[in-house]
């Protein structure tokens, strides 16, 4: 769908001194490689399951942003690509929270309430 | 077309293909605009009839001119009709041959995408129709809500049309998003900075980023029902754990930006007609924009209120009605923004200013009663009866139809290069005007008398009998407005007045450029130096730019890929109704080699 | 937002932002996907212990296995920059070796959910057994999907950069591919942490 090659003309020199180079793709690859090695061992850790939620979904937000930043270039690029992509992310990440509020979280606060009463 | 010896002079080739084969391998905006429109008033008469003949069923207590089955069948195609086949599509049609214009480009970003997401609107709508030559149209709701659209519960082919019909159509729709957005934000004129773009292209931007954002969350919810009807699996049957509560969620949060969908094309519509038949700029224009995507925004934190009787409990009742009245201040800004617009003005009644204005009016009622209904315990009371139909028509015939109509007559000698017949045009308006409030005013009150929707008959008893008969004479009255509407735009097509290029003193783009554009739209892109760039300074330089004969222009060639690949997208998704699990993987290698030759053309 | 009202300056780029077109519609186009994938993470949660009869996923899903696909997608991650780089430079050996490491760490990742979906299936798991396994095959299929065009857009490239058609003026055209496959791996890191590490 997307292989279009009128489509190319512009900008490979921009993006040439615009982007970064092997070395810094490599250390972020490290990097990355890095946080999911501590995502796994906090999983096999059981000290660590009482704040397992909250650490993992930092670390793999982390990852989520090296990535967004670095390898697609966000971070170097116009910032209207990161608005175009940033906009609807949002409304994702609003999503699997809303219905996560709806579905998981609701009915226990007015199972209790509903108690209380 | 005048200009033709002016551009083969000047070095312009056209691609030279005429007839049917040039319909169907265009790629030009201008082309698959006028497709869009002829295919969405079609549509519009089919889904017209299907609503002529509810109305007639209805005409009178415990009547049975259609029965019970049939009925089931003609409200969920009018419905599914009435917003996927006119309701978006005559949107897109007036996006494709207007935002460019408006702009001053010479066609959208992509063009032969453009062309795919047509082909694949039609061939989705044609696979949603053929299920009435077997006599299986869906027949649960435009809504399906399950698991009343499960297999034990609708185990024939109607709810297989539904769910891969609709898939098909959102493909178009997602496509057709990202073409916009992207040619809204890169193909801007010269000068045209975003605060400077016409009010229609803003809300065209605001709708496509609903499409690409709603769209998907369409496309999932069809998928688990797909997978439910054909596969077995059981995301909404209670029975394994499964919640028909999900379906309605996922389907509410793509259908309430649908509502905006349907409406913010209207919004921009009038928002071009009441400024030019007033004279005056747009008031408060910043606002206009910051209230059309507020409303956009906004639309997608309420999907709920429309599932107060599924008992959310008081938290989410609470956020969701809350909600939903905020959105009633970015509307109510707008409306009286327009009043504001007309406010002192030299106001001309052209039949698209009549339109515009009497889009106001109804849609003004609609919106109230919106308001209503937004309260969750008023909304018990109303939910599932009469009044609801008649607050959403209100919106929809008052509000998206009659601004479409408006805009119809506005843009027409644009597209035309004629005039249409205006006394016609004020028969049509009156008698839509008067037919649409006969239909839907005593809606109301029929509703709250108890009357309850999609129930194919009702009881003398309930004492809506005269009410009924009164409404379906206005539907009646509002399908003989209809036919004036294609006997005017056949006529003026005909025989129409000639136009010239701006003839209502408008102030935006598309009236620097000749009726009707050329191929390229533009001589020279013109250089945009104000928001009314007829009206102010610099609008000879405009105008004379956009009427130059060209220089070398490139337009991308025809190509009959879109049609083909649109074929075997539909094909793919038709073929899961022999229930064979490999027979939809032959369109799908279909569409791959066709999706492999759409890529590797040269558009040069 | 208003930085897209300045016009171009350089002649080449006749846009209104100066940004070449495509690379904006594909980045709308991702945009519209987080919805996509959006709805279906939201629908694995929402039913996760939902399920009234097993395999329950603590039962079936196995983590170094499925760790070791992770690291094998952040490296063709890695690969695809790489490829990239080499492609801009106009660095013709780089940019095809590492175009094709990414369909092959692709393709092996592939191969590894080919491998976890048959032994859920021995352990009994399939898509119509519970609601655990509607949710997890669904989501997971869809994004093996979008996996295997992937690798076969990355060997057209491969293909062309063969017969010399992938100058570093065509490089955008490999950055617009490789903004797909990070997308893919984007995916694939909220997909590990969400259904497989917080069980
Ligand atoms: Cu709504």
């Amino acid at each position: 769908m997307s292989m279009n090659p009128a489509a190319a003309p512009s900008s490979a020199h921009e993006a040439v001194h615009a982007h970064p180079g092997a070395g810094t793709y490599v250390v972020i690859g490290v990097i990355l490689t890095v946080i999911t090695a501590i995502e796994v061992a906090v999983y096999y850790i059981p000290a660590m399951h009482p704040v397992l939620a909250p650490v993992l979904l930092s670390l793999s937000l982390l990852k989520f942003v090296l990535v967004v930043m670095f390898y697609m270039h966000l971070k170097f690029d116009s910032r209207l690509f990161s608005t175009v992509f940033v906009a609807p992310l949002i409304l994702a990440v609003s999503v699997v929270i809303g219905l996560f509020i709806i579905f998981k979280v609701l009915p226990h606060y007015q199972a209790v309430s509903a108690l209380v009463r | 077309m005048a200009t033709a010896e002016a551009e083969i002079q000047a070095g312009y080739h056209p691609h030279g293909r005429t007839g049917l084969w040039d319909w169907i391998t265009t790629v030009d905006h201008k082309k698959i605009g006028l497709l869009y429109g002829a295919t969405s008033i079609i549509f519009l008469l089919l889904g017209g009839l299907e609503a002529l003949t509810i109305r007639t069923q209805l005409i009178r207590p415990d009547n049975h001119f259609i029965t019970a089955e049939a009925y089931n069948q003609f409200f969920t195609m009018h419905g599914l009709t009435m917003v996927f086949l006119m309701g978006m599509p005559i949107a897109v049609a007036l996006f494709n041959y207007i935002v460019p214009l408006q702009i001053g480009a010479r066609d959208v970003a992509f063009p032969r995408l453009n062309a795919l997401s047509y082909w694949i609107f039609l061939c989705g709508g044609l696979f949603l129709y053929s299920s009435f030559v077997i006599g299986a149209a869906p027949n649960g709701g435009w809504f399906g809500y399950a698991n009343l659209s499960e297999r034990p519960f609708s185990p024939g082919p109607n709810m297989d049309f539904y769910s891969l019909g609709l898939q098909i159509l959102g493909i178009a729709s997602i496509m057709g998003g990202v073409n916009f957005v992207t040619t809204i934000i890169q193909l801007r004129a010269p000068g045209m900075r975003l605060m400077r773009m016409p009010l229609f292209t803003w809300m065209a931007f605001v709708t496509s980023f609903l499409l690409i954002t709603a769209l998907p969350v369409l496309a999932v919810a069809l998928f688990f029902l797909t997978f439910d009807r054909f596969w077995g699996t059981n995301f909404y049957m209670p029975a394994a754990g499964g919640d028909p509560i999900l379906w309605q969620h996922l389907f509410w949060m793509f259908g309430h930006p649908e509502v905006y969908i349907l409406i913010l094309p209207a919004f921009g519509i009038v928002s071009e007609v009441i400024p030019t038949f007033s004279r005056k700029p747009l008031f408060g224009y910043a606002v206009m924009v910051y209230s059309g995507s507020l409303i956009g925004l906004i639309g997608w934190g309420v999907w709920a209120h429309h599932m107060f009787a599924t008992g959310l409990g008081p938290i989410a009742d609470a956020f969701f009605t809350i909600s939903t009245m905020i959105i009633a201040i970015p509307t109510g800004v707008k409306i009286f923004n327009w009043l504001a617009t007309m406010w002192g003005g030299q106001l001309k009644f052209t039949t698209a200013m009549l339109f515009s204005v009497g889009m106001i009016a109804a849609f003004t009622l609609g919106g109230i009663s919106g308001v209503m209904h937004a309260t969750s315990p008023h909304d018990l009371q109303q939910t599932d009866t009469y009044f609801v139909v008649a607050h959403f028509h209100y919106v929809l015939v008052g509000g998206t139809i009659m601004g479409v109509f408006s805009g119809s007559y506005y843009w027409f000698p644009k597209i035309t290069g004629k005039l249409m017949n205006e006394t016609l045009g004020k028969w049509h308006f009156w008698l839509w005007f008067v037919g649409m409030n006969l239909t839907f005013f005593p809606m109301h009150f029929v509703g709250l008398l108890g009357m309850p929707r999609r129930t194919y008959t009702y009881s003398a008893e309930l004492n809506v009998g005269a009410l009924n008969a009164l409404e379906t004479v206005g539907s009646y009255i509002m399908g003989v407005a209809a036919i004036l509407y294609i006997w005017n735009l056949v006529r003026s097509y005909r025989k129409g007045e000639p136009a010239g290029h701006n003839p209502w003193n408008a102030s935006s783009l598309e009236w620097a450029t000749t009726s009707p554009p050329p191929e390229y739209n533009f001589g020279r892109v013109p250089t945009v130096r104000n928001r009314e760039p007829l009206w102010l300074e610099g609008k000879e330089q405009v105008i004379a730019d956009a009427q130059a004969a060209p220089g070398y222009i490139h337009m991308p060639p025809p190509s009959y890929w879109p049609i083909l690949t649109a074929i075997g997208i539909a094909t793919t998704f038709a073929l899961f109704m022999t229930h064979v699990w490999w027979a939809p993987l032959i369109g799908l290698a279909a569409t791959a080699l066709c999706v492999m030759n759409f890529a590797f053309e040269s558009t040069t | 937002m208003d930085h897209a009202a300045t016009l171009p300056a350089a002649g080449h780029a006749e846009t209104a932002t100066g940004l070449n077109t495509f690379k904006v519609g594909f980045w709308v186009f991702l945009g519209s996907e987080t919805l996509f994938f959006g709805s279906l993470i939201s629908t694995y949660l929402v039913y996760k212990h939902q399920s009234i009869s097993g395999p329950y996923p603590d039962q079936v899903l196995n983590i170094p296995l499925t760790s070791v696909s992770t690291f094998v997608l952040l490296m063709s991650s890695l690969a695809m920059v790489l490829a990239l780089a080499g492609v801009q430079r106009g660095n013709r050996r780089q940019g095809l070796f590492w175009l094709f490491m990414v369909a092959v760490l692709g393709s092996t990742f592939l191969g590894f959910q080919a491998y976890e979906f048959t032994e859920f299936y021995h352990k009994g798991l399939t898509l119509q057994t519970n609601l655990f396994g509607s949710t997890f095959f669904v989501l997971t299929g869809f994004h093996g999907a979008h996996v295997t065009v992937g690798v076969i857009w990355l060997l057209t490239l491969w293909v062309q950069g063969l017969r010399g058609e992938l100058p570093p003026e065509r490089s955008l055209t490999v950055e617009i591919a490789g903004l797909y496959w990070h997308f893919v791996d984007i995916v694939w890191i909220a997909i590990f942490t969400l259904i497989y590490l917080l069980q």
